[in-house]
């Protein structure tokens, strides 16, 4: 099976170690994964902005980017459901039937990182330490766009060392949401800060995500309160070994 | 009593308003909170819920379909049965209907039963114009005209008031509107809900025309339903020796049949009940009674028309989605400028009235985090989230000609994004600076990585409450370059 890894280029541009953490990790499962060099961004931020017409080009390079590969693997829920869901709107926009059918073609082989391990791998215990009192939350495209379930949990309740503790309203949205945490600033904040309480309330030293983008957020408020809770992409959290 | 949605700012700016006032925030909490743990222990109870969702769905789609068809069909039934059906491009024209009805028949009062289509068209203020007054009758509706205020939800038009408020109202404003409130009322909610009872039941035997609205209107048999939880419905249907309903042309059902479905989705999604207390049906005119129909387009044909959008028609006004919504708890229902708040007022208010036209309106479908959760609660399955996205295209295309700032950076954020080797460039920009920055950031946060300051504008939208961590001197794809991986 030919492998890729969709970095996505907030990983690539602020979180590079979350990217190195999902080569870590295959690789100590028996995958080689490739990272297409050209790839750059699914086009999510364009089309959740309502820009269509500025996210016909950066379709087109995500599917070229792309070709010929089984299985795209990426950590973030919210760039899998974009994939899966915008893509085609977007190719039907620009009236060019070629890249429709080639949307049509690469959609269906992105996993989100859980779904990969879980669903293709077939593993749960992937052989990690990280020994923390843990929290999760569960990002909304996760959760409602592609319905992971609970395949983050189970991965994380077989990391050793690990404390899970739940958060309560989980399945409440942070209050991200792409460029509504600027167009509605106030709005995102007060969300936010919903959920940066439980997740204090929880104890937890560090909150886990499957999506950077929700934890900048999260984490920015965290940090702004002086909380000293940090948080953390679940690919790092699972790439970690005792001698690492 | 003329409180007006008219001339609201656009939703962030209202919403900022919301969100600085702690008692509504409290008051919106509590409340949607006990109807949302309501709502999800009724449904849990319904094996089968996910197939009455299909149902419900694709009972309207087929109805919406064929929608000229079934409206003549509805005119016929009606008609056959005694009533005398009026049709209605507008609000304007709406409101002028009831109004020469009212005039034919020499009334200066209505009583209202709770109608989302007439507060939609503004018929208080308009009937009031015409030296007409409108009593709403519903208890919710009550606490909110006579406070002068706005509805702030589909369901519980006054859930931003608190009990210690409604008996304020009661106390200072029933008087004025016929009899006062009890000098010893206390703020128990019997003791509201009796003041209440006594103060219309003086409306009810007194008024010689109603206005109701439909929840659903049958063509088969010409039947129009209402389900309400008070029995003020009833009274109002009942009592007058007119009638006459407003009822949007999107309210039809084929057969009575149909039905089934709904009165199985509503009551569980809206009020968190297996059943709604009172179902009133009435085809045509009851022996002494006059029935008039009024079937409203303003703007639904429109909607009609948006191959994405025109799922919005499917709504049965049960407001689960304002009651799951995030964004809705926080800012209440003012904050959308309509009577149709919240998520599905986010999608509704655009589709109907047009977008590009109106910053307000323009507003609204970037009202969401698109968290999905309205979708989910939704009994018609309307993706929200997807009309939401289909709309914000719309507001775009519609300011193409005069771009703003936001559309240049989007603009250049594509060109970028479309090709490997300028992202590459941007961000060894971003590596640098962050070298930079990383060297000044004096903020540590929390897993020891540095924060940059507070940001210039835009940027400050966001740096205003978070931090931001400073850009990585290496990016992923010059980490994976340096590595010699390729």
């Amino acid at each position: 099976m030919k492998v890729a890894v969709q970095v996505t280029c907030i990983n690539d541009a602020m979180f590079p170690d979350t990217g190195k953490a999902v080569f870590t990790l295959l690789r100590r499962l028996g995958v080689e994964a490739d990272f297409p060099a050209a790839q750059t961004c699914c086009a999510q931020p364009m089309v959740n902005t309502g820009y269509l017409d500025e996210a016909v080009p950066v379709v087109r390079n995500f599917v070229d980017a792309f070709a010929g590969y089984d299985a795209i693997v990426t950590p973030s829920g919210s760039c899998a459901g974009s994939v899966r869901h915008q893509h085609s709107i977007v190719a039907r926009r620009s009236g060019d039937d070629r890249l429709a059918a080639t949307v049509a073609e690469t959609s269906p082989k992105v996993y989100e990182l859980t779904e990969f391990l879980v669903d293709v791998l077939g593993v749960t215990d992937v052989g990690a330490y990280f020994p923390h009192r843990v929290t999760y939350h569960p990002t909304c495209h996760s959760l409602r766009m592609l319905g992971v379930g609970d395949r983050p949990l189970r991965l994380l309740r077989e990391v050793r060392g690990l404390d899970l503790v739940e958060l309560p309203a989980a399945d409440e949205c942070c209050g991200f949401g792409g460029t509504f945490a600027v167009k509605n600033a106030e709005t995102s904040t007060a969300m936010g800060a919903d959920k940066a309480r439980h997740v204090l309330d929880t104890g937890a030293e560090v909150l886990v995500a499957g999506d950077n983008s929700c934890l900048l957020h999260i984490g920015g408020l965290l940090s702004r309160q002086r909380t000293g809770v940090r948080v953390m992409h679940l690919a790092e959290v699972l790439a970690g070994t005792e001698s690492s | 009593m003329s409180a007006t949605f008219v001339g609201m700012p656009a939703f962030p700016a209202a919403a900022r308003e919301a969100l600085s006032d702690t008692q509504l925030r409290r008051n919106l909490a509590h409340a949607t909170g006990t109807i949302r743990a309501k709502r999800a222990a009724v449904v849990g109870e319904v094996d089968e819920w996910e197939e009455l969702r299909l149902a419900g769905a694709a009972i309207k789609d087929n109805t919406l379909r064929h929608l000229d068809e079934h409206l003549l069909r509805l005119e016929e039934s009606l008609t056959d049965r005694g009533a005398t059906v009026h049709w209605a491009r507008d609000a304007a024209e709406a409101c002028e209907i009831v109004a020469s009805i009212a005039k034919q028949h020499a009334v200066d009062e209505v009583v209202k039963v709770k109608s989302m289509a007439t507060q939609e068209i503004g018929l208080n203020e308009a009937l009031a114009a015409q030296g007409i007054t409108a009593w709403e009758t519903d208890l919710a509706e009550l606490i909110v005209q006579l406070g002068d205020d706005l509805p702030s939800h589909i369901l519980v038009p006054a859930i931003h008031r608190n009990r210690a408020e409604i008996r304020e109202i009661f106390r200072d404003k029933m008087a004025a509107a016929g009899r006062p409130a009890p000098d010893d009322l206390s703020d128990r909610p019997a003791e509201l809900a009796g003041a209440a009872r006594l103060h219309l039941r003086e409306k009810f035997l007194r008024a010689r025309m109603a206005v109701s609205g439909a929840n659903f209107a049958v063509a088969e048999t010409g039947t129009l339903v209402v389900v309400e939880s008070e029995g003020n419905g009833r009274m109002c249907l009942t009592l007058p020796e007119v009638v006459v309903s407003v009822v949007g042309i999107e309210k039809i059902v084929p057969t009575w049949s149909d039905l089934d479905v709904f009165l199985q989705l509503l009551p569980r999604s809206s009020t968190g009940e297996r059943m709604n207390p009172y179902t009133s049906t009435w085809s045509g005119a009851t022996e002494g009674q006059e029935a008039h129909v009024v079937l409203l387009d303003n703007g639904r044909t429109r909607a009609l028309a948006d191959e994405v959008g025109r799922q919005a028609l499917r709504c049965i006004r049960c407001s689960a989605c304002l009651n799951v919504c995030p964004v809705y708890e926080r800012t209440g229902g003012h904050a959308y400028g309509s009577v149709y708040p919240g998520p599905i007022g986010a999608i509704l208010n655009p589709l109907l009235r047009g977008t590009g036209v109106d910053d307000q309106v323009d507003s609204l479908p970037y009202a969401s985090s698109l968290c999905g959760a309205c979708f989910e609660a939704c009994p018609v399955r309307i993706d929200i989230p997807e009309v939401l996205v289909h709309l914000r295209s719309k507001v775009v295309d519609a300011h193409r000609s005069a771009p703003k700032a936001e559309a240049v950076a989007m603009k250049s954020a594509s060109w970028v994004l479309a090709d490997s080797k300028r992202l590459g460039l941007a961000e060894r920009g971003l590596g640098l600076a962050g070298r930079l920055l990383g060297r000044f950031g004096r903020k540590v946060m929390p897993g020891g990585r540095r924060a940059l300051g507070r940001l210039p504008w835009p940027g400050s939208l966001w740096s205003n409450a978070r931090d931001v961590p400073a850009p990585p001197v290496e990016s992923f794809r010059a980490w994976w370059r340096r590595e010699g991986r390729r």
